[in-house]
């Protein structure tokens, strides 16, 4: 057992696959000597070499179809997209090409490509380097998207994720980069597409994943000294989601409250509602609430305060489920 | 050396007036580019022409190679008008006729050696044959029974793509895979991945991304775009002011244009390509200025928007009737020959009509196996749904059979 920051934990993760299979490689913008503008893939170039650490020309469709081409030669890539509003000129690819590969070649072929990207808000930053795309993603079959919450799982999510046949997209919780954990370096202990009950409780269940798991967790301490029990899930993947583990937990507490920074219209939280009221209909006590982000582009840094999920609209979200 | 920029890679200035942004202006400036500013090596009457740097690759040719390459063509030619006829008879949603290309899909596919991998548009039906691939299985995308339809690693012969260029990316990225197995192993067999691609996808990002990334890596990739003068109805004048081999100085690495409907000079630039990237000198941009004779689909019509009289003009540069004349006039073939080849290629129009009736509908279950290589529980629990959902019907003694032609699911 060692602590870590995430960021560090992400980094010897990606050491660690490195060294073990040399199929794989990174791929990204400034990602060699600079090791990252959040400095993930430190050490790495000096390391494994520039064969296997790449600084990429800018362009976020040529990294991720290049990488596309490299898969189907054999090697596993990773790529970097520097933040998650960059990642759109890669898209096309993404969706397009990346996610079809393996159905479009009636399952001859398969492309084991892993995205990075840091994603979520919280940071002051100007525009396009705070927002929370994932649920475009999701909606595209024949993707796997993943996100950490601490150190523990930024370590084995990463190797996980690149163990895997299929296209993974990772988004890794950039604010959190430099939150400290225990990670046991010896045992994953989940497979990266399964939920973790992080928090037991009886009152309510609260979901959350990556930026938002650490605000689940303290709203739930914060409700229990208002005498309210909170069980708190971390999804760490959201897609596939682990609709079993939500569905153990809200046919207990009766109460769902899903949460992300992502816009609540037409994302996860939705998904989520929606499958686990069909499936816990007789054990809802009040229905399936969301907390997220607004419909709006995502505002600019000095209100984002505003725009992103707290501890105390957790808890408004809880109240309201509590008083049916 | 015409339009070849080997091995440098200076800028020819094309000597374009400003055209003040008209269209027409643009269009006229076409004759900023000469059609004899390529390599040529047979002309459109069957007659060789010296290049210094690409005639040489002609004593690499047999006899038996020359017919090859009219076999080819031929054969091609004939598969495409079968395919045609399948669509106009309903068996085809949608046909891609190349018809005009054959050169410069024969003459570049017969160049690529089997450890070469090629990415192909959704056209490259030419050379697609060159690398053994079964006619009839390229038929099964647009019957709408499957949207691939080989194993590419059976003839490292890529899917083909429909979305214009990503592939070129793709190209790049699996040559940069080769450079890396070479420097594991320096045993590896030297290859080259291909990139097709046309006038029209050439103003995709895309291909722009490839280039820089081919350059940089100096990955062995050779871009074959085929400049067939129109994206379904808009002339090549609106992708590019300047011939498209222009670009390649702009990327730092040699360009060729070449007569895309002489096979010879196409096999010749392209074999020097091949091996130029293979040896490890890095990217090359070949266009071959060619002609889609047809439509750009079964579902085009190019009568509206280009004149007859330009596709004459055409026809009178067809790539079958120069390599004919040649042959003939060197007696390396007869009637006899000419004859065979009809022969050989109504039995393959016969195969491939038999074949393609024949193709059953897939099972949609199968759809559910292949959206993920490792086990989804969404997946899973969707196909059980379905599984139930049919299964229901059966109760009623009126059930339909998944993945049967019936229409609308209902018993």
């Amino acid at each position: 057992m060692t602590t870590m920051t995430i960021a560090k934990a992400i980094n010897e993760g990606l050491r660690a696959t490195l060294a073990a299979n040399p199929k794989t490689l990174i791929m990204g913008e400034d990602i060699g000597a600079l090791g990252g503008v959040y400095r993930v893939t430190e050490g790495l170039k000096a390391e494994f070499g520039a064969n296997r650490v790449m600084d990429t020309p800018l362009a976020e469709s040529g990294i991720i179809g290049t990488a596309i081409g490299m898969a189907l030669r054999g090697y596993s890539p990773i790529c970097e997209i520097q933040f998650d509003g960059f990642v759109f000129p890669g898209f096309n690819q993404i969706t397009t090409q990346l996610a079809k590969i393996h159905t479009r070649s009636s399952g001859q072929l398969s492309a084991p490509v892993v995205i990075r990207i840091p994603y979520g808000g919280g940071i002051g930053s100007i525009e396009h380097h705070s927002e929370s795309p994932e649920a475009l993603f999701a909606h595209t079959a024949g993707l796997r998207i993943i996100s950490p919450s601490n150190a523990h799982d930024a370590y084995w999510m990463i190797q996980q994720a690149v163990a895997c046949p299929d296209p993974v997209i990772v988004f890794e919780p950039k604010r959190r980069y430099w939150l400290k954990g225990d990670v046991n370096t010896e045992s994953p202990g989940l497979d990266a597409f399964q939920a973790q009950v992080l928090r037991a409780g009886t009152d309510a269940t609260v979901v959350a994943y990556g930026p938002l798991v650490p605000v689940a967790l303290a709203a739930a301490d914060t409700a229990a000294e208002e005498g309210h029990s909170v069980e708190v899930i971390d999804l760490r993947s959201i897609s596939p989601i682990d609709f079993d583990a939500v569905t153990v937990s809200v046919e207990k507490t009766g109460r769902l409250i899903i949460a992300h920074e992502a816009p609540t219209f037409g994302g996860l939280g939705g998904e989520i509602a929606a499958r686990i009221s069909e499936r816990c209909f007789y054990a809802l006590e009040a229905p399936a609430l969301r907390v997220g982000g607004f419909h709006m582009p995502y505002p600019v840094a000095r209100v984002e305060e505003h725009y992103l999920p707290d501890i105390d609209r957790i808890l408004e979200a809880l109240d309201r489920a509590l008083a049916y | 050396m015409g339009a070849a920029q080997l091995p440098t890679t200076e800028f020819e200035d094309a000597g374009i007036d400003e055209p003040g942004g008209s269209l027409e202006a643009a269009q006229a400036a076409e004759t900023a580019a000469p059609e004899d500013d390529m390599v040529q090596l047979l002309g459109p009457d069957g007659t060789l022409r010296h290049d210094a740097t690409f005639s040489p690759f002609l004593e690499r040719l047999t006899p038996e190679k020359l017919r090859g390459f009219y076999r080819d063509m031929a054969t091609i030619r004939r598969f495409d008008q079968e395919a045609t006829a399948l669509q106009r008879q309903g068996e085809l949603a949608l046909w891609v006729p190349l018809t005009g290309q054959e050169a410069a899909q024969i003459g570049s596919g017969r160049a690529t050696q089997p450890q070469d991998y090629i990415f192909p548009t959704y056209r490259e039906h030419g050379v697609a044959l060159t690398r053994g691939v079964d006619l009839s299985q390229l038929l099964k995308l647009f019957r709408g029974i499957s949207n691939g339809g080989w194993n590419p690693k059976d003839n490292n012969f890529h899917l083909y793509t429909l979305v214009l260029a990503v592939q070129t990316l793709h190209a790049v990225g699996y040559a940069m895979g080769i450079q890396r197995d070479l420097a594991a192993d320096p045993e590896t067999e030297p290859a080259a991945a291909v990139a097709y691609f046309g006038d029209g996808a050439s103003s995709e990002g895309d291909v722009h991304e490839s280039m820089v990334f081919a350059a940089s890596y100096n990955a062995p990739v050779v871009f074959f775009c085929q400049n067939n003068h129109w994206a379904i109805s808009v002339p090549f004048e609106v992708q590019s002011r300047v011939p498209l081999v222009n670009r390649a100085g702009g990327y730092g690495f040699p360009g060729i244009r070449v007569d895309g409907n002489d096979v010879l000079a196409v096999h010749a630039v392209s074999e020097w390509a091949l091996e130029h990237a293979r040896s490890g000198q890095g990217p090359v941009l070949i266009e071959a200025y060619t002609y889609r004779v047809g439509a750009h689909t079964t579902a085009d019509d190019p009568t509206k928007y280009r004149p007859a009289a330009e596709e004459d003009k055409w026809r009178a540069k067809d790539p079958l009737i120069r390599l004919e004349t040649y042959l003939r006039a060197q007696n390396l073939a007869d009637d006899a020959f000419f004859a065979s080849i009809k022969n050989d290629g109504d039995e393959l129009a016969a195969y491939v009509r038999k074949t393609t009736l024949a193709m059953t509908v897939p099972d949609i279950r199968s759809s559910f196996a292949n959206v993920y290589a490792q086990a989804h529980p969404l997946v899973a629990e969707e196909l059980a749904w379905f599984e139930n959902y049919e299964a229901s019907f059966a109760d009623q003694g009126a059930g339909t059979v998944a993945g049967s032609t019936t229409e609308n699911g209902a018993a």
